[in-house]
């Protein structure tokens, strides 16, 4: 087993060997890592070789973290390509829902870990950069297509509708934090525009009372700024 | 689009400026990426992760770009040409610094290896991730990688950097 990475890199590289960059970088499934783990534990050859893609690992984190950050520039320019932007129709309100949805469910639990490690750098740059635009939607006309208040009723007419309500979440507050408040809440994204969130509790209508009771609690949370029912 | 664009920015920035290596271009890029996914939201179907979405997004866009920059081609004479002015590896090894070392050989790759080892080592894309975002069969993913681990652990050879592997 000693000799045989290296009787492999004579001929063709072996499966393990190409896979000890996935390894260290945690992207394997669990039935690869296992197959990783124990050749590793075999062969002393490649355990040497898996030191050497850790390094590179390291320097190529590294060097990408060299490169910086983008100037103010680039988000302004997205921005003010976004207000030349057509309005969108309301039909398309759903759609994006359902996007936005699927964006905060996909966000890799691995990514939003490491981001943390970033430190206050990132947090500050990404607080920074929320904050401008939300400085920047009081005063501008930037309109996403996502929401109308005036939203065309999708409501089942043969039962009451699950509460819904419009929230602003800190400027500060980070993706992982809103997704667990979502859960915790059985609550979903359904629109959003200039800095509110249209937001859907649970699939069942709420009474009166439940529902202010839902409203005092989220409006405790510290990620929320604002919160009240909406139709 | 604010949270999306905060979370992601830094990174499509990253990725955008390793592939054209022109912080103006790459700022460029990132307003050109974020737009096509204000436009095209509803084609994101949840399959893969947004990261990914966004950075195939990105590599098109920035393959474009270069291909509009005549001077630049995407081939290893002009990865060469375009090499910044500092220190190459041999220097780096005369100042005993392995590891400034390899992110200059790190720097000297191929585009194409370049963004391959990216994509797994910084951006921890997986095998079947980094084949949507290349456009490549996930065999070819895993012996892209190899050799351009391989023509990395040449380069630091050149440099006089042995690692005892290959």
């Amino acid at each position: 087993m000693m000799a045989m990475s290296k009787i492999m890199l004579e001929q063709e590289p072996g499966e393990i060997e190409m896979l000890l960059p996935f390894h260290v970088a945690g992207t394997l499934n669990a039935r690869d890592a296992r197959r990783v783990d124990d050749a590793l534990a075999r062969d002393p050859e490649l355990a040497r070789q898996y030191a050497v893609v850790r390094e590179e690992y390291a320097e190529t984190i590294h060097l990408n973290e060299s490169l910086g950050a983008p100037s103010v520039r680039a988000m302004q320019k997205l921005f003010a390509a976004i207000d030349g932007e057509p309005a969108r129709k309301p039909s398309l309100s759903l759609d994006f829902s359902a996007r936005m949805s699927g964006f905060f469910a996909s966000l890799s639990p691995r990514t939003l870990a490491w981001s943390a490690s970033l430190g206050a750098l990132a947090l500050l740059m990404q607080a920074g950069i929320i904050g401008a635009v939300l400085v920047k939607n009081q005063s501008a006309s930037f309109q996403t297509a996502s929401l109308s208040m005036n939203e065309p009723s999708t409501r089942n007419m043969a039962a009451e509708p699950p509460p819904r309500a419009l929230v602003r979440f800190a400027p500060d507050a980070r993706v992982a934090d809103i997704t667990a408040l979502l859960d915790s809440y059985q609550a979903s994204i359904v629109g959003a525009a200039n800095g509110l969130f249209r937001i859907q509790f649970g699939n069942k209508a709420m009474s009166k009372d439940e529902l202010a009771g839902l409203m005092s609690k989220l409006r405790s949370e510290k990620i929320v700024s604002l919160a009240e029912a909406a139709p | 689009m604010q949270v999306l664009y905060g979370r992601h920015h830094v990174r499509v920035f990253r990725f955008g400026l390793r592939l054209v290596r022109d912080e103006q271009i790459a700022e460029d890029l990132i307003s050109e990426v974020f737009l096509d996914v204000w436009r095209q939201a509803g084609k994101f179907e949840g399959r893969s992760a947004v990261s990914t979405w966004l950075l195939a997004i990105t590599r098109f866009k920035a393959l474009s770009a270069l291909r509009r920059r005549k001077d630049v081609e995407l081939d290893d004479e002009a990865a060469n040409a375009i090499e910044d002015t500092s220190d190459d590896p041999e220097v780096a090894v005369q100042k005993k610094d392995t590891s400034e070392a390899l992110r200059k050989c790190l720097t000297a790759l191929t585009p194409e290896h370049r963004e391959i080892v990216d994509l797994v080592y910084y951006h921890e894309k997986s095998v079947e991730e980094v084949a949507e975002i290349v456009g490549i069969p996930e065999n070819t993913v895993k012996t892209r990688l190899f050799y351009a681990r391989k023509k990395l652990a040449e380069l630091l050879k050149a440099a006089g950097i042995e690692r005892g592997w290959p």
